[in-house]
């Protein structure tokens, strides 16, 4: 792996001090709450944001001091030095057209939009099969809130079916979610499945227009043996409820798990319910944005990771 | 673009979809049969067959379906000879590929449903459902949520998305007759020259047939039923009664009432487990503005963590859930218990 260029110079400077040059691509409010997250980050640096047309979020990373530019991927790639990591938060035909660009020149991308070109990671559950990826996918929103909790269960025990619910605020829904509700819905049950470790997947969007607006919650039903462990099944989702506190501190058990007795209807199965309140930090979204921020909070946790794997690696 | 009315007023029945949620979602396919064969005969023109929440709305969260509503809506239009056959489908809950399954296993229309602020979720299953050949209509779900002008520019983005009729949808029974009057005024104000406004029941309250003929006399075609009144909450405006109300109105449903009659009476009633029926809890949903579907499931909480269910649903409306956020109620009703150990 290359050495990031501004580091390789003087292998004597101690580590906290040597961060991996990165690009936020896409400044509009997901790009900029991230840019705030990273602003935090002892291993990266972000160098530069990116847009199309000038912006308010341009300009807001201009007065952070970062080097900012309206003229797209273009111009990053002109860049020198180069980034290593880019996290995109576009829309899903951006991300498909930049994202052979950032490969062929060797930047790993970390994909916030729905484009899902690379595997779905989720920081606590696969991040480190992943972590070498040319492209990575933060699958969904409610997906980053809940499936630590589906993993959590299915690490312990057999999970043949696992369902979510997503409570958002309506003003944390923006259009291109609205548009394609349907993606929510397919992609987040498939990594129910796929990333979670349950054998079937299903996933549930709603939209509250409360006001004040309601913080986001989500509820993790997975279905269990008749003989499950339920104080082993509890010990895992306590335990991961703090390994995603680790970076999204607003993220919380809202009650103990639940347990229900097994069903006929339920094919002599019980069932664990995980109920969650995900607080975001108020970085530059609001708290009750709770789906935006455990995006770019995760996206951060990868980035952060990443960087740290390529600096181990450059040491 | 919307279709040509037969009779005044279009009587849709939706006692195997709505009132799947009194059913607990365990239809068989038999009572299916059996009611759309009598429906069909009595001349009810739509008859909607879905799981109460809507198609793919089997689940934890909602409850199982007893028999997949795929078997049911394919039973259905084998009964019907002249009835069209309706689905429901709430995006976030359902998707255009379960609208494909249904439209192959014989639906005719759907109705897509969302809550009364958030119809630009929708425009993506209404494509659908035109490039499938479907009829539509559109639920403004909550209806009492939201004021009239605001529900009638949400109904404008569901007529120009390809609804042909949007629905002032009262899922909590709340509206009082003034309110539901506005409601419907203003939508036909908004969409009447394109599209035919409807109006969606419960009876919480005990309104849902006087505002149905409200409905009538403003301009309002598409009415909802259910036989017995089978339905959410304390149910939904009785067909029955409607058309019974309707002939002597002198408004022509194209219903024959005598059948009609008979359907709730021989087909529906013996295998009712619970009449809905205007209890306090069903009460409180229409008091407090609750989502009719939660009844069952409030019942349930309050057996298991032993909090009653009217205050479960109380708080459920004080803090503003909307159709879906079924799961909120175990949260609530842990709430409850534990402020109630405090």
């Amino acid at each position: 792996m290359a050495f990031p260029p501004h580091v390789g110079a003087d292998i004597l400077v101690p580590m906290s001090t040597d961060r991996v040059p990165a690009a936020i691509v896409g400044p509009g409010n997901i790009g900029t709450d991230l840019l705030a997250k990273l602003q935090r980050s002892p291993a990266i640096e972000v160098a530069y944001m990116v847009g199309v047309v000038e912006s308010d979020g341009l300009k807001r990373a201009r007065d952070k001091g970062i080097a900012a530019s309206a003229e797209g991927v273009d111009w990053l790639l002109r860049q020198d030095p180069l980034p290593q990591i880019v996290f995109e938060a576009t829309s899903a035909k951006a991300h498909q057209a930049n994202a052979p660009r950032y490969a062929e020149a060797g930047i790993q991308a970390v994909d916030l939009t729905p484009a899902h070109l690379g595997p779905m990671v989720c920081p606590p559950v696969n991040l480190r099969d992943h972590i070498d990826a040319p492209n990575v996918s933060m699958i969904t929103c409610g997906g980053q809130a809940t499936i630590p909790m589906v993993h959590a269960v299915s690490r312990v025990t057999r999970v043949p079916y696992a369902e979510i619910v997503a409570s958002v605020a309506s003003r944390g829904a923006g259009p291109g979610t609205r548009a394609n509700i349907d993606e929510f819905t397919h992609t987040t049950s498939g990594a129910v499945s796929e990333v979670g470790g349950a054998e079937r997947g299903k996933a549930i969007i709603i939209l509250n227009p409360v006001e004040p607006p309601m913080i986001m919650r989500d509820t993790v039903f997975c279905m269990i043996g008749p003989d499950a462990d339920h104080d082993a099944i509890s010990a895992s989702i306590h335990e991961m409820a703090l390994e995603v506190q680790q970076y999204v501190p607003g993220y919380t058990l809202r009650a103990e798990p639940q347990f229900d007795d097994p069903r006929d209807s339920w094919q002599g199965n019980g069932r664990v319910a995980v109920f969650l309140e995900v607080k975001g930090n108020g970085d530059y979204l609001p708290e009750y944005a709770g789906n935006l921020d455990i995006m770019t909070a995760a996206a951060a946790r990868v980035g952060e990771l990443m960087a740290a794997e390529k600096l181990e690696a450059a040491r | 673009m919307r279709p040509e009315l037969k009779h005044d007023i279009r009587l849709i029945d939706t006692t195997l979809r709505d009132g799947s949620h009194a059913m607990a979602h365990q239809f068989t396919e038999q009572q299916v049969r059996d009611t759309v064969r009598a429906l069909d005969r009595a001349g009810v023109e739509v008859i909607e067959v879905t799981h109460g929440d809507g198609l793919g709305g089997s689940s934890f969260n909602y409850g199982f379906s007893h028999t997949d509503e795929m078997t049911l809506i394919a039973a259905a239009r084998e009964e019907a000879r002249q009835a069209r056959i309706a689905v429901l489908l709430v995006p976030g809950i359902g998707t255009v590929d379960d609208l494909k399954r249904a439209r192959d296993a014989g639906a005719d229309m759907v109705r897509v449903a969302t809550h009364c602020t958030e119809a630009d979720v929708s425009p993506q299953h209404f494509q659908a459902a035109r490039d499938l050949g479907m009829e539509t209509a559109g639920f403004l779900m909550m209806a009492h949520r939201t004021p009239p002008e605001d529900l009638a520019k949400q109904a404008r983005i569901m007529v120009d998305a390809g609804c042909q009729a949007p629905y002032c949808t009262d899922s909590a029974g709340a509206l009082l007759m003034h309110e539901a009057k506005a409601r419907f005024e203003a939508l036909v104000a908004e969409v009447g020259d394109e599209a035919w406004v409807g109006y969606h029941g419960h009876q919480n309250l005990s309104f849902g047939v006087a505002n149905s003929v409200i409905a009538q006399e403003v301009g309002v075609r598409y009415i909802d039923g259910s036989l017995c009144a089978l339905g959410a909450g304390s149910g939904n405006s009785p067909t029955e009664v409607l058309a019974a109300v309707f002939d002597r109105l002198g408004v022509d449903t194209g219903v024959d009432v005598m059948a009609l009659l008979d359907a709730a009476e021989d087909v529906v009633r013996p295998y009712l487990n619970r009449w809905p029926k205007m209890d306090r809890n069903a009460i409180v949903q229409g008091w407090a503005g609750v989502y009719s579907s939660f009844l069952l499931h409030a019942e349930a909480a309050a057996e298991r963590y032993k909090v009653p269910a009217h205050a479960i649903l109380r708080r459920c409306g004080e803090i503003g859930l909307v159709g879906g956020q079924e799961d909120m109620i175990i949260d609530v009703a842990l709430q409850l218990a534990a402020e109630g150990e405090r």
